[in-house]
């Protein structure tokens, strides 16, 4: 229709995920600006505790963007997270292991049922959804198992009566705030965490990998790449940021509930796909998936502020969800 | 004169600005059997679609028993007596015989219940009018791919198909099924059926047609009487085209054999029982171009797929790469042996199409282009630029999304990226499939210079000027056996194409 080279650069630019991703986060920061609830959304604080809010949702969507854009999808990780945070909370509150021991066990434990599922998905040929939901099911057994149904948490009956136990030195660092009090740690993690994961995708071969598998696995696999161990490197990073994100639980609730992340995975999901990066895979990159955490969060975080309780939150965010998506899909 | 079912008169049919049919003709009378022969690309699988209501957008009319008329679906063509059998069958496996059968148009009563024991009846009467051995209560996928197809076959006369559409029927039966096969059409056509039969194999054609009608390249040749029509004539109506293309092929320097092959086999990666390649030998030297020559079910595309490792470690035989005995496991290691594949069907199997013309061209050298795991764009980057150049790949930048590009550039990258991966042994299937004349001959030329540079290239065209232009040398495949092989210039297109059909032996075609 319009021929005009300047226009068809505007237009490319205009199609660009990462605009409008970037215009979904703008308007919904306009929406905050308008509704600002007496000017509560001008200050710090406000975003200072969205970034803490959203954080362990956002290190289980750094794990989802790259399973996603294989092609799969993990329903594992927020079983995985309560998983993590029942053994971390037995390790460090219970048993006062030294975080430099408990850490990496519990990371090791995340790992483990990522690359379970991951090889259930690659070698054995079970379908992602069928295999994550076995995984979820699964963790979420054994989380109960290790914690005998209870919450892991400093208070422990014993023999002798009630005790206290001491709160991990480690656990209260993590759940501080760093930096005169104006970020959370946990944010502090979860975009290292964001780092690590974009730097995969951009900078090391498995990572465009895991674009060529999920754009066409069978042109992928007949260019030499090794499809299975790519597959499974991405629920195994899955796995192990759900631990990361399962340590972070514990610290912030001061105990490891076994029912803890229930439907966490579906708001990783939502994240993912309102960054815009998309479900059948090759296509999107970590810092949509950021861009998609921030919107998500200041979302819940403006209809909090406005006191718009949690029905009205629940149904409003579904909407958006959609609204964002379609917006996306849009001219592509 | 037996009545007339069919007549297409002046079928034409275009794709996008492309005509692949143009004032094409076919009738069909009752009681015949109609063989509609021609290359691969002829039209013949156009033409059958437009006949069964998939392609409703065409020029030309169709009469159908005596009365002219426009299918809106496939539905409305079935419903008036269309039926075809597919190649890949359309049963459904876990469900009954006489379920499939009525599959659609179940007979039911009044409160819409199931006539069940009525479709049983029904069933068995129309199997035992074919004289097919088959329970009607038992799933289908309990019986071979021969008796299924005779089971689709009696799904069409329950619809009370009278013209039947058989598209190379016997692919894939054993030699008593075809038997069997050939019974069940002699009983259609007493029972006063026409069908059209489309076949590659000589033999098939002369025993089972009436009549014979040929396609080339979209375009009606003829039709005439078997008895009419002696071997030699209908091949040459097959290929007729004449050598207007240029193509030219620079003085070949062959060097040391890079690729020996001795009874090289693949089963059928379909799991059929007759192997899909069957012992083959040949001996392939730096510099030269190898044709393979065959149509549908030659085995020529599983022998090159087999090779590069796409089914894995499933060949038998010996294979040597420069001396060294290899054995095909899967593409990376084809890849690491210095064996690249240009598959045939670049949208499914060789690009991402998600993915830039640079990363695409990297793919299959990554183990190189990044070292230690890192990826390093800017070498990317030269690569791509340089393959950019030599290519001759028209797009405004690298950083472009494949499936933007047309399909003569979406050809050349996937061939940047076999070559990328620094071959010495490049499989070449279909190279310059959907691609337009300038490409063509940018490819054209680019195999000279790559064979110039001792690459060994092993070439899978169905388009015979090339075939016969570009190779040193060919071996025509029929049915997964080498039917003939030909040196540069001793080799005919109506002599490759007669060994391509399988007729070679007590043939004036042989050598």
């Amino acid at each position: 229709m319009n021929d005009n080279p300047r226009f068809d650069r505007l237009r490319r630019i205009l199609a660009q995920p990462f605009f409008r991703a970037t215009l979904a986060l703008v308007i919904i920061l306009c929406l905050g600006a308008l509704f600002h609830a007496e000017g509560s959304f001008f200050r710090w604080e406000t975003h200072r505790d969205m970034l803490r809010h959203i954080s362990r949702y956002g290190i289980l969507a750094c794990g989802m963007t790259l399973v996603i854009i294989t092609g799969g999808i993990d329903l594992a990780v927020g079983s995985v997270l309560g998983l993590v945070a029942v053994t971390s909370a037995l390790f460090m509150i219970h048993w006062g292991w030294n975080p430099l021991v408990a850490v990496p066990l519990c990371l090791l434990v995340g790992l483990a049922c990522g690359v379970t599922s991951g090889t259930l998905i690659s070698r054995f040929r079970v379908q992602p959804f069928i295999a994550t939901l076995a995984m979820m099911v699964f963790a979420r057994g054994v989380a109960k198992y290790i914690s005998g149904g209870r919450k892991i948490s400093q208070g422990v009956e014993t023999a002798d009566g009630y005790v206290y136990l001491d709160f991990p030195g480690f656990f209260n660092f993590l759940n501080a705030r760093i930096l005169g009090d104006n970020v959370a740690v946990v944010t502090l993690v979860f975009l290292a965490c964001a780092v690590g994961a974009g730097l995969l995708l951009a900078r090391f071969r498995p990572g465009r990998y895991m674009y060529a598998v999920g754009g066409n696995e069978e042109a992928a696999r007949l260019s030499g790449v090794p499809v299975a161990c790519t597959k499974t490197l991405a629920y195994a990073m899955s796995g192990l940021f759900a631990a990361i994100a399962g340590i972070c639980q514990a610290a912030q609730e001061t105990q490891g509930d076994p029912e803890a992340g229930g439907s966490y995975e579906l708001t990783a999901i939502a994240i993912v796909v309102i960054g815009g990066t998309n479900l059948m895979g090759g296509r999107g990159s970590m810092a949509l998936t950021l861009i998609g955490a921030l919107t998500i969060g200041y979302l819940e975080k403006i209809l909090s502020l406005n006191a718009v309780g949690e029905a009205g939150r629940l149904m409003l965010t579904g909407f958006i969800i959609v609204a964002a998506v379609l917006f996306q899909r849009s001219k592509q | 004169m037996p009545e007339l079912l069919l007549e297409m008169t002046g079928i034409g049919k275009a794709f996008s600005g492309q005509t692949v049919l143009e004032d094409v003709r076919l009738d069909l009378r009752a009681g015949e059997t109609h063989v509609l022969a021609g290359e691969n690309g002829a039209g013949k699988s156009t033409l059958m679609r437009i006949l069964a209501g998939i392609y409703t957008e065409y020029a030309g009319t169709i009469t159908l028993y005596g009365r002219e008329t426009r299918f809106g679906s496939p539905q409305d063509a079935a419903r008036q007596g269309i039926s075809i059998i597919h190649q890949e069958l359309s049963l459904i496996p876990s469900m009954t015989v006489s379920d499939n059968i009525f599959l659609a148009r179940e007979q039911a009563g009044p409160a819409g219940w199931l006539r069940f024991h009525r479709e049983r009846e029904a069933c068995a009467a129309l199997l035992d009018r074919l004289g097919v051995p088959v329970k009607p209560g038992a799933p289908v996928g309990a019986y071979s791919i021969g008796v299924q197809q005779s089971i689709e076959i009696a799904k069409a006369l329950a619809f009370e198909a009278r013209i039947l559409v058989m598209d190379e029927p016997t692919s894939a039966l054993t030699e008593p099924e075809v038997e069997r096969l050939f019974e069940v059409i002699a009983s259609l056509k007493r029972a006063g059926c026409g069908i059209i039969y489309i076949s590659h194999k000589m033999e098939e054609i002369y025993r089972i047609a009436d009549r014979i009608t040929v396609l080339r390249d979209g375009r009606y040749i003829g039709t005439e009487d078997r008895d009419r029509l002696p071997r030699e004539t209908l091949v040459k109506w097959m290929i007729g085209r004449p050598m207007s293309e240029q193509i030219f092929r620079d003085a070949p320097a062959p060097g040391a054999p890079v690729l020996e092959l001795k009874d090289f086999s693949v089963p059928d990666p379909a799991g059929r029982p007759r192997p899909a390649v069957d012992r083959v030998s040949f001996s392939l030297r730096r510099g030269e171009i190898l044709g393979l020559a065959g149509l549908q079910g030659s085995g020529a595309e599983v022998l090159v797929n087999g090779l590069y490792g796409v089914y894995g470690r499933i060949t038998g035989g010996e294979v040597r790469v420069d001396g060294a005995p290899y054995r095909p496991g899967s593409p990376a290691h084809a890849l690491r042996q210095g064996i690249a594949l240009l598959s045939n069907d670049r949208k499914r199997e060789g690009l991402v199409p998600s993915m830039s013309v640079t990363h695409n061209i990297s793919l299959a050298a990554l183990p190189r282009l990044s070292p230690g795991g890192l990826l390093r764009e800017g070498l990317e980057r030269q690569a791509a630029e340089a393959r950019k150049k030599a290519l001759n790949i028209r797009v405004a930048a690298l950083t472009r999304e494949v499936a933007t590009l047309s399909g003569g550039n979406q050809q050349k990258v996937a061939l940047a990226k076999c070559l990328e991966a620094q071959p010495r042994v490049l499989l070449l299937n279909e190279p310059t499939r959907g691609v337009d004349v300038g490409a063509k001959h940018d490819i054209y030329a680019l195999m000279n210079a790559w064979t110039a540079s001792g690459i060994a290239l092993v070439l899978i065209t169905s388009e015979m000027p090339e075939l016969l232009a570009l190779s040193d040398r060919i071996l025509a495949l029929h049915q997964g056996r080498v039917t003939a092989a030909f040196d540069r210039g001793a080799a005919t297109p109506e002599a490759v194409l007669a060994a391509s059909m399988g007729s070679v032996k007590g043939n004036d075609y042989e050598r």
